[in-house]
């Protein structure tokens, strides 16, 4: 299919799309960069349990009648506090803290959902839009916000970036010169509860882990160097969401047309196939030394 | 026991001195009374046997860990420090020279934007890269290098901050004979020409016996300490373990050897001084 074909009629000029590009790419940066530092620091699992948690967060703030992205921030924050809290004491027992984090968020989910379908028989949508988020509806009065919440979170990764690549050689090392693993860690969960919230409102609350491990995922298997992976990863973010709202929009004329399918669910395949492709050629193109005569850092 | 008497006063080029230190963990005394001064461009080794208190007492030293007995004194300008078992994953997006970079400036908060500072850096990693023989193979993706490459590496990660005081922990662990020698012979290089006091630990003495200027020798929670042939004697260490231990040279080999008894704690020792036997 030509480029003519793929963009169909009135692609750019919708209000939505609009919308859903300028914040689908901002989110998939964030969401990419601090997603290296989650792998780097193994943190998937807390990731996962920030953006599941703000399916509790979510729905109260549909119960309370506000935008469900102040919802999965405040619960992200909470559940990063919990997670950081008993992660301090008993570092082995992160995961273990980030389940029953978890476990108890998604039981509050459940009943916030229903009390929510009770109150307002017609809020069906609600619960689809929490959990696989509503990249197509955000209003311009949350573009904004959106956009400044993403700011914050890479002035938190550029403030600590940098030593957290210590922190990833050997904790005793960095500790060693004088950095606080304790502050770092927590400017580092912070950062990742914005950036899970973000992504939760866009792909949704249950998707927001592939967008946040999927790029940097891919972008570790393609380049050896901190900066390059950290434009690798914002690159394939953007592609698969910006491929996802494309297609999405596309959908429109599939079967059984007249509804467009879910943009969550081009992204997330889209991410996927991006993270297999990598696994493929990257082999041989590590091992050929070709930067060897340049090296600038 | 001359070996075991507080170092001489505090002179201008010791990077650290230790006197009468006292570590316990979890409520089980693992080091006391250990006492010793190291100067710049001197390597001394820090012998044990496994769970003898080698990472605790580097641990102690840089501050990670703080001990309930005694006083250290560090000189000024910080402590280069390697831990043990440092694990650099294959998927680390870090070259060689990245890893040098973070010992420049790793620990600042912020990005370094400015270009004088970059060049600076820049600098000090090649420089520090050509110091361990590391340039070859300075633009690898550091998790895919061998092991002696990387604890070069490290090593040089180390220097990065110009420290008057460098602790390896068990350097030599899992490389082959000839990656050990070429790593030893390093050492005794970086400490001369760098002027850092180095202090390294290992559970042999014979593969540092060519460029230590003194051994640290612990066991039974305390430490001996002195030039190797004055503390690798049968009489010092039996002291020391608390039992009777033969020193034997075989082959040119310093072989530490556990005398047989038929007390269960000598036999305790035996396991643990055996370890110093193996290689
Ligand atoms: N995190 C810890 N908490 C409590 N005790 C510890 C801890 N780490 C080590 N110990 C104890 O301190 C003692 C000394 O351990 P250390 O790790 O310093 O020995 P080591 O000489 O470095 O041994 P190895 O050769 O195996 O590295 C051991 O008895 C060990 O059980
Ligand atoms: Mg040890």
């Amino acid at each position: 299919m030509s480029l003519g074909g793929l963009i169909a009629p009135g692609f750019f000029s919708n209000g939505p799309v609009r919308a859903a590009l300028l914040t689908g790419g901002v989110v998939a940066v964030v969401t990419a960069v601090v997603g290296i530092f989650t792998v780097l620091r193994r943190q998937s699992f807390a990731g996962h349990t920030l953006g599941e948690v703000g399916t509790t967060g979510g729905s109260a703030a549909f119960l309370a009648g506000v935008n469900p992205l102040w919802g999965f921030v405040a619960i992200a924050l909470v559940a990063a506090g919990a997670i950081e809290l008993v992660g301090v004491r008993r570092p082995r027992q992160r995961d273990l803290a980030a389940g029953l984090v978890l476990g108890a968020g998604l039981g509050l989910a459940a009943l916030f959902l229903y009390l929510g379908s009770v109150t307002s028989p017609a809020s069906g949508g609600a619960s689809t839009s929490i959990l696989f988020g509503s990249i197509f509806i955000i209003g311009p009065s949350m573009v904004s916000s959106i956009v400044a919440l993403s700011a914050g979170a890479l002035a938190l990764i550029a403030l600590c970036g940098r030593r957290m690549l210590l922190v990833s050689l050997h904790p005793d090392l960095a500790a060693s010169r004088g950095v606080r693993l304790r502050l770092v860690g927590a400017i580092y969960l912070l950062a990742l509860a914005i950036a899970v919230s973000l992504a939760a409102e866009t792909i949704g609350a249950v998707l927001a882990t592939a967008l946040l491990v999927g790029p940097p995922a891919t972008a570790l298997r393609l380049t050896r160097r901190p900066g390059r992976a950290l434009v690798a990863a914002s690159l394939v973010g953007v592609a698969a969401v910006w491929l996802g709202i494309l297609l999405s929009y596309d959908s429109y004329t599939w079967p059984p047309a007249g509804r467009t399918w879910p943009v969550s669910f081009f992204v997330v395949a889209l991410v996927l196939v991006f993270y297999l492709a990598a696994q493929l050629p990257v082999r041989r193109l590590r091992a050929r030394p070709r930067a060897r005569a340049r090296g600038e850092v | 026991m001359s070996a075991r008497s507080v170092p001489a006063a505090l002179g201008a080029d010791v990077v650290c001195a230790l006197e009468g230190v006292g570590v316990t963990r979890d409520g089980r005394r693992v080091l006391a009374g250990v006492s010793f001064a190291l100067r710049a461009g001197e390597v001394a080794g820090l012998i044990g046997a496994n769970g003898a208190g080698k990472t605790t007492l580097l641990k102690v030293i840089v501050g990670l860990l703080a001990p309930d007995a005694g006083t250290i004194r560090r000189a000024t300008g910080g402590v280069g420090y390697v831990p043990q078992k440092v694990l650099l994953d294959a998927d680390l997006p870090l070259r060689a020279r990245d890893v040098v970079g973070l010992g420049v400036d790793g620990q600042r908060p912020g990005l370094t934007l400015s270009p004088t500072r970059r060049r600076a850096r820049r600098a000090v990693v090649d420089e520090m890269l050509a110091a361990v023989d590391a340039t070859a193979f300075a633009e690898a993706r550091v998790g895919e290098l061998s092991g002696g490459q990387q604890q070069r590496i490290l090593i040089a990660q180390a220097l990065a901050s110009r420290p008057r005081l460098l602790l390896l922990d068990e350097p030599l662990a899992n490389l082959d004979l000839r990656a050990e020698q070429d790593v030893v012979a390093l050492i005794g290089r970086v400490a001369r020409e760098q002027g850092v006091g180095v202090l390294l630990s290992a559970h042999d003495v014979n593969p540092l016996v060519s460029v230590m200027d003194r051994v640290v020798y612990l066991a039974g929670g305390r430490a001996a300490c002195g030039p190797t042939a004055e503390v690798v004697r049968s009489e010092v260490l039996s002291a020391l373990y608390g039992s009777r231990v033969d020193v034997v040279e075989v082959g040119g080999r310093i072989v530490v050897v556990a005398a047989t008894t038929e007390d269960a704690h000598a036999h305790e020792t035996d396991q643990a001084v055996a370890s110093g036997l193996a290689t």
